[in-house]
């Protein structure tokens, strides 16, 4: 289950309507992530109306869409972060490798599809016991293991020759940018099947942002990469597919070439063109 | 026409600045008043003997008060052990766990037992634990205070608690992290300069109290053996001098201050100091 | 890798349990155990409230609320009246709040309004250390220094002055109510002044600003602005001050001079609520005597309740006002 996929040269088209019947969202190798006609409320507000979307294995799909559409619900909603909150709920079929995520154990579900967040948290660790976090709360325990894992997940993360001198020090000693290549490795260290990313880059500046892009393109062959952007560009720069979002509506979702340079819908045109967001 | 602010206003204005600032430099003063007294009266009657000997039987002068300050530290063990964990726990029931009106209720509760004077604190622990087994004991002093330190206990827990930044524990639960491994492994670590400072003001506090000890603890002339038997304590010595007829006691009281005072305000401003240099989202 | 796939294999068969996996099934003890250590706190204000209202009994039934206004006190004749008790403790308080407020709020508005920042925060940094200066040295200031210097330079020009008034006839000996009084508004003027000035500070800058812009001075803003808007939360912090007045007993008990009497001069020795039950109840012989003393426990822990009740709508009402 963990083993890379080999890329494929044809792939599924993506769900781009809304409503689909779920017996078209058989287990699929290409599908990491299959979402059918999910619906959140906050309360009684209803935050998102009956999206569904595929996420296709080792690649990169971005959700794009202006302030409050609802991009960052969904992204939590994939790795059921929302449980979290008080007096939620969500309806509707979200399946990962086939298997129903609401009724697998949460915390499974969570190393599974892993996190990383608009701003960077490192824990108040060691750089060291902030990667090894993931592992050890999970079971993980013998040293040479975990030693030999933080050292792999910070290089995918392109952190390793930085601070590989100075594991024990503090993660706070970090720059902003570098603890947020801190959280990319700590995610990384427990080899999520996906990797959730919500808008990581808006905290930092363009030097920072570019490196993590970078590792972001190099990482997509070991895990299936989700990323909630409100920038633009970094979206057509990054991702295979995009996804647009509007007041918690999923208007399409396509080729990442295909939605910026000849939409399907209004609504993404006029976002795209910058007429609005 | 430009309108000069009135001489009289001006006047008023530095008036009131001198009339409130003299009010603040008379409060201060008090201070250092209290720890110039004690520093002379007191530090110049501390011998080797206070801290060594026993006290001597009413009529014969010296001794000292070794068994008072390792009985001071018995007690306070205990009012710890029995305070700390309950008053911590329910703070983090409060802070992780807690809907809001239940927390609403409890802070109020707790608000409650923190208002209750010490002395009626001192008669409950004599209603329940000296009056069943029938003497005064450590247990009994210990309990009092204990119970005394779990309001501190409980507010400080919860006030820095709520402090860590809830995208701490997000970053945990998204690991694939319990709630309770959260807390325990990643939030009260991020708390604890705050926390531990917080229980270090507690037993400050606490370490100065008296009045519920009157008739717990109660006191005694030689070494406590034990938990169950009645001790001395620096405070309750203090008082049982500081009355007493004879001045060779009141000496060794004004001794027994110096030490206690300077004892609670050392925690007071190490607390502080730790506070101050911790992160910064646990300062108030 | 031969790790990669260890992590890999481990982590989905999950049954590799580390010590902190363990606390995986965790989740539902740590709520309960931190739920138990909550509701414990209910049970044991429960259980003091309960302790007192039984040990009371005895009184209450010998003398029903008579016990409240007899001021017949006789341990021997096993006669028992709270009146003088209750008197003491509210003419102590009372002297003391009077002196302590004025200073208290004037101090709390220097270092909110009118001290520059660090001078303020030193000051109050040293003044909040006053507040941790237990009671029993307080009240060996209060015997050995406060009481004679009463006793030298208060008194005399005292009584000069105004010793014709009840308030202020007889011979002064040193312990009496007057004397507690003072000790009384020592300590609790620290107090008054942190919570004061919390308030005073919360009252936003903005309406500071408002008036010193149309050319007020700093202490026009203060008095007309700034006091106004902080005066609920002000008031709270007196009521808070008057609870912890009420209920203090060491430094009273040393200087009050532990007489059961009720007398209507200031400079007589007079008795507290506190100062009784600290002098009398380790000795306290059958069961009328320590009831007695008990439902007088009972009375001050109602008082106080009731006055930290009132102290929190006034502080809850400000906080209103300052979001």
């Amino acid at each position: 289950m963990a083993t890379p996929q080999q890329q494929q040269s044809t792939l599924k088209d993506p769900v781009t309507e809304a409503n689909v019947k779920p017996d078209t969202a058989k287990a699929d190798s290409n599908l990491k992530l299959t979402a059918r006609n999910i619906n959140f409320f906050y309360g009684q507000f209803q935050a998102l109306h009956g999206i569904s979307l595929d996420i296709p294995t080792n690649k990169v799909t971005a959700f794009i869409g202006p302030s409050g559409c609802g991009k960052s619900t969904f992204l939590r909603t994939m790795n059921r972060m929302n449980e979290t909150l008080r007096n939620t709920r969500v309806e509707g079929d979200l399946k990962l490798d086939g298997e129903n995520l609401f009724s697998m154990d949460v915390t499974d579900v969570r190393r599974r599809v892993g996190m990383v967040f608009q701003k960077s948290n490192p824990f108040p660790k060691t750089i060291f016991d902030n990667v090894a976090y993931g592992l050890r709360v999970n079971g993980i325990s013998k040293k040479s293991v975990v030693a030999e894992a933080v050292e792999k997940s910070l290089q995918h993360a392109a952190l390793w020759t930085e601070v590989k001198d100075k594991l024990q020090k503090p993660a706070s000693a970090l720059s902003g940018g570098q603890q947020q290549r801190l959280c990319i490795a700590r995610a990384l260290a427990v080899e999520p099947e996906v990797l959730l990313l919500d808008e990581p880059c808006s905290a930092l500046d363009p030097i920072a942002t570019l490196k993590i892009e970078e590792l972001l393109f190099q990482i997509k062959d070991i895990t299936t990469i989700v990323i909630v952007t409100h920038n633009m560009q970094q979206a057509a720069r990054l991702a295979d597919f995009t996804g647009f979002f509007l007041m918690g509506k999923l208007i399409e979702i396509n080729d990442t070439k295909k939605i910026f340079q000849n939409p399907g819908k209004k609504e993404t045109e006029d976002y795209v063109t910058g007429r609005f967001g | 026409m430009m309108m000069e602010i009135s001489g009289t206003r001006r006047f008023i204005n530095s008036f009131m600045l001198a009339l409130s600032g003299i009010a603040t430099v008379l409060v201060v003063s008090v201070l250092f008043f209290i720890l110039g007294y004690l520093l002379i009266h007191g530090a110049s009657s501390l011998n080797w003997d206070f801290f060594t000997k026993l006290p001597k039987p009413s009529g014969e002068t010296g001794g000292g008060m070794a068994n008072a300050i390792v009985g001071s530290g018995k007690v306070l063990l205990l009012a710890t052990l029995i305070g700390v964990p309950i008053g911590f726990l329910a703070g983090v029931f409060l802070a992780e766990y807690s809907g809001k009106s239940f927390a609403f209720l409890i802070r109020y509760v707790v608000d409650l037992l923190n208002g209750v004077p010490s002395i009626v604190i001192g008669i409950v622990a004599y209603a329940i634990v000296v009056r069943p087994m029938k003497h005064f004991s450590t247990l009994a002093g210990g309990t009092a205070l204990g119970i005394m330190m779990i309001p501190i206990a409980v507010r400080t827990t919860e006030e820095f608690l709520r402090a860590v930044p809830n995208n701490l524990r997000e970053g945990a639960m998204a690991l694939g992290a319990t709630k309770a491994t959260t807390i325990f492994t990643v939030v009260i670590p991020a708390a604890i300069s705050g926390l531990t400072s917080g229980m270090m003001l507690n037993l400050a506090r606490v370490a100065g109290e008296t009045a519920p000890l009157l008739f717990t603890a109660l006191g005694n002339q030689y070494w406590s053996q034990g938990w169950l038997a009645p001790i001395a304590t620096l405070p309750v010595m203090i008082y049982n001098y500081a009355i007493a007829p004879e001045d060779d006691l009141h000496q060794q009281a004004w001794a027994a201050g110096f030490v206690l005072l300077t004892l609670v305000l050392l925690i007071n401003v190490t607390a502080r100091l730790i506070i101050a240099r911790g992160p910064a989202s646990q300062r108030r | 890798m031969a790790s990669s796939t260890y992590i890999a294999e481990t982590l989905s068969r999950r049954t590799d349990r580390g010590f902190i996996a363990r606390l995986r099934g965790g989740d539902e003890i740590s709520y309960l155990v931190t739920l138990a250590c909550t509701v414990s706190i209910l049970l044991i204000v429960g259980l003091i409230v309960f302790e007192l209202w039984v040990n009371s009994r005895p009184t209450f039934t010998a003398f029903g609320f008579g016990f409240l206004t007899s001021s017949a006190w006789d341990p021997n004749a096993n006669k028992f009246g709270a009146l003088p008790f209750i008197y003491g403790t509210c003419v102590t308080a009372f002297l003391g709040m009077i002196m302590a407020v004025p200073l208290g709020v004037a101090a709390a508005i220097f270092l909110s309004e009118m001290a520059p920042p660090k001078l303020s925060n030193i000051l109050t940094f040293l003044i909040e250390l006053l507040a941790a200066v237990p009671s029993v040295i307080y009240g060996l200031i209060g015997i050995f220094i406060l009481v004679p210097a009463i006793r030298v330079y208060l008194v005399p020009p005292l009584q000069a002055a105004f010793g014709h008034i009840f308030l202020f006839e007889g011979t002064f000996y040193g312990l009496s109510y007057l004397s507690a009084g003072i000790v009384l508004s020592v300590m609790v003027v620290p107090f008054i002044i942190s919570v004061s000035r919390e308030v005073l500070m919360a009252v936003p800058t903005e309406q500071r600003e408002a008036a010193l812009a149309l050319g007020a001075t700093k202490w026009e803003t203060t008095w007309d602005i700034v006091l106004p808007n902080a005066s609920t939360g002000i008031f709270g912090s007196i009521f808070l001050a008057l609870a912890r007045a009420l209920g203090e007993t060491m430094a009273v008990t040393m200087v009050v001079g532990n007489s059961p009497k009720i007398s209507a001069s200031l400079l007589a020795p007079g008795y507290s609520i506190a100062a009784v039950i600290a002098n009398e109840f380790a000795e306290a012989n059958g069961d009328l005597y320590i009831s007695s003393l008990i439902f007088m426990a009972l009375v001050l822990f109602g008082l106080t309740i009731v006055i930290n009740a009132v102290a929190r709508i006034f502080i809850m009402t400000t906080q209103g006002k300052g979001a």
